[in-house]
């Protein structure tokens, strides 16, 4: 019966990792997916196929059991808070954090700060847990201008290496959460595929596992 | 709202069930309620709205967010407008029957929901159910998911995917932990999303010891066909109260089994659906194709001591039947439709008694002229047409008169 798969990958700067990820497990779509407009891709796997979509998309895909599996940043499940798919594995793609960053030199200021971020929910949570009233600004791009013209006290974004973050100055004050891109599945699919998801899912572990160790020998 | 739309428009969430899906809906209502009284169970119609603190007792927080409240003008009370119709049926059985002995309820209604399910979930769902008080034993469970099956059964739903679990072994192990109330909390939503390594990370912090570490992490990865349930005997060798668990899953998916061959039967074994006021087995039926859990329940023993009664076995299930308008096959034979013809004038009398006659023979007699039944649409739907010709009355194949 249905037994095809669909997979769910985020665009943008994971999508290159991601892909190769696949390629270890012998997962390869059929056409190149950054020449071809097409957003849903046969592989090389009859029952399997590939969407792919933005960051947010991937977890309301799943959600609704369109896509069965997806891969997306943790920062976009935060934000999104769905309840309608497992989130069971962290594939350690696009490691970052999710940071508070404020001015150098802040200098004094109000009780009640502004706070600028795209992730909305999350920053909420991290105030109200830190007992601190916030009023959030959402904005969809180039955070670290908020704070340099005064239009928030603080920023709550993402940071690879703090580059942008020194050159504005501006500097980390609290890491809030670690961020790597998660495999989710959805909650039905996962009972009523369960062998053929379950093995994907052993088998990515298994591929990370081997990432994780080949990058530390690297390291040593 | 002074515009055209805001006249019309409905709230998110809330809609309207039209033709022919109105009538597909009502018949699934009855022919389910028609199954649940051949099982012996008896129908109740609990009201609408109640005191809030009736409606949410030993319920937990979600169905708090999710009813709507309004105030009493008459008692300056709060009542809520049900989200849910077992909680009713709960104080049903435990303070307006109040019966000794084996009590088996059933019902089906319309509940409102202020938050939906999720994103596109309706907020008004048709909830028909049955629920099974006073009989602790597996044999309640047994019959209750025996009759959930045959309820879908009954729909000409085939390709079920039945999952069982058991909240009571995540319960347990929590039971045995000594941390605070806010940290287990944190375990239960990193368990349900099988979050494994958030899981792992958050345990360790907590200092749990290793062997409780392993035993939490072990427990989301608890899932699939029976041979989990030996994986499971190993892991929680130490443990007698989940080995009893165990043991009464597979006694209740064995006997599925063998009265069902066509059930795809799941253990989730960390599935903690209704962790709120579930206590012990919990179960949910999903159909191949269709991406949401259209039926659930599971055993919510000591809700009747709230009530002010003894703890009294309690295991149910639910059902939204506006989700299965999609899936749901009902053969029925359609009734032939009948259109008026050119009637002589003289005879209304006559012409009622035949169109009575025809009522009562199965036919849907519509009482409209053929040329206004045709006017908008090719027949409309009419299979005849009502002439009196040649001193009687004669039904006319309306394809061939055309």
């Amino acid at each position: 019966m249905t037994s095809e798969v669909v997979l769910g990958l985020a665009k943008g700067r994971t999508l290159e990792a991601e892909l190769d990820l696949l390629a270890r497990l012998d997962i390869a779509p059929l056409e190149d997916l950054h020449t071809s407009r097409k957003l849903v891709f046969a592989t090389n796997q009859p029952d399997l196929k590939i969407m792919v979509l933005r960051g947010m998309d991937v977890a309301t895909y799943v959600e609704h059991g369109i896509a069965d599996l997806g891969m997306t940043g943790r920062d976009t499940l935060l934000e999104h808070g769905g309840s309608g798919f497992y989130e069971p594995l962290d594939l350690g793609l696009g490691r970052c954090q999710m940071i508070v960053a404020g001015l150098a030199d802040e200098g004094d200021l109000p009780a009640r700060l502004k706070v600028a971020t795209k992730f909305t929910t999350r920053a909420k949570q991290y105030y109200a847990s830190s007992g601190i009233q916030v009023d959030i600004i959402r904005l969809y791009g180039a955070m670290e201008l908020a704070p340099v013209t005064g239009l928030a006290h603080r920023i709550v974004d993402l940071v690879e290496t703090g580059n942008t973050l020194r050159a504005n100055g501006l500097v980390p004050l609290d890491m809030i959460e670690e961020i790597s891109t998660r495999l989710i599945v959805n909650k039905i699919a996962y009972k009523t595929k369960f062998a053929r998801i379950r093995s994907l899912i052993d088998a990515l572990e298994q591929a990370v596992a081997d990432t994780s160790l080949t990058t530390h020998d690297k390291t040593a | 709202m002074t515009t055209i739309a805001g006249r019309w428009l409905l709230p998110d969430g809330v809609e309207d069930v039209l033709p022919p899906q109105a009538k597909q809906l009502e018949q699934i209502r009855r022919r389910l309620l028609d199954l649940y009284e051949t099982w012996g169970y008896s129908y109740v119609i609990p009201p609408m709205i109640e005191f809030l603190e009736s409606l949410l007792t030993g319920t937990g927080h979600d169905l708090d967010l999710k009813t709507f409240k309004v105030v009493d003008l008459l008692s300056g009370r709060t009542m809520g407008i049900r989200a849910d119709i077992t909680p009713q049926v709960a104080r049903i059985d435990a303070h307006s029957l109040n019966r000794e002995g084996v009590m088996r309820l059933c019902y089906a209604g319309t509940v409102v929901q202020s938050q939906p399910d999720t994103m596109l979930a309706n907020r008004t769902p048709i909830s028909v159910g049955a629920e099974l008080f006073g009989e602790t034993s597996s044999k309640a469970d047994l019959e209750i998911v025996s009759l959930m099956a045959e309820s879908l059964r009954s729909l000409g739903l085939d390709r079920l995917h039945i999952e069982l679990g058991d909240v009571a072994i995540f319960r347990q192990m929590m039971e045995n932990l000594s941390i605070s109330y806010e940290k287990k909390n944190i375990l239960f939503e990193l368990v349900q999303k099988k979050a494994l390594a958030e899981l792992r990370e958050s345990a360790v912090s907590f200092g749990l010891s290793s062997d409780d570490v392993e035993l939490i992490c072990n427990l989301p990865s608890l899932c699939g066909d029976q041979s989990v349930l030996a994986e499971a005997r190993t892991v929680f060798n130490k443990n007698n109260g989940v080995l009893e668990c165990i043991n009464n899953l597979e006694h209740i998916a064995d006997a599925l089994d063998s009265r069902f061959s066509d059930l795809n039967i799941y253990f989730d074994l960390s599935e903690l659906r209704g962790y709120a006021y579930h206590t012990g087995i919990v179960f949910a039926a999903c159909v191949d194709g269709f991406g949401e859990v259209i039926a659930k329940g599971g055993r919510y023993d000591y809700i009747g001591e709230v009530f002010g009664r003894d703890a009294r076995g309690a295991t149910g299930f639910s059902i939204n039947i506006r989700s299965l308008l999609a899936p749901t096959i009902i053969n029925e034979s359609e009734k032939k439709r009948v259109c008026l013809g050119t009637i002589p004038k003289a005879m209304p009398d006559a012409l009622w008694q035949e169109i009575q006659r025809l009522r009562a023979d199965g036919y849907i007699v519509v009482e409209t002229a053929f040329e206004k039944a045709v006017g908008t649409d090719k027949m409309d739907g009419f299979d005849f047409i009502l002439e009196y010709i040649d001193d009687q009355w004669q039904l006319l194949d309306l394809e061939k008169h055309l």
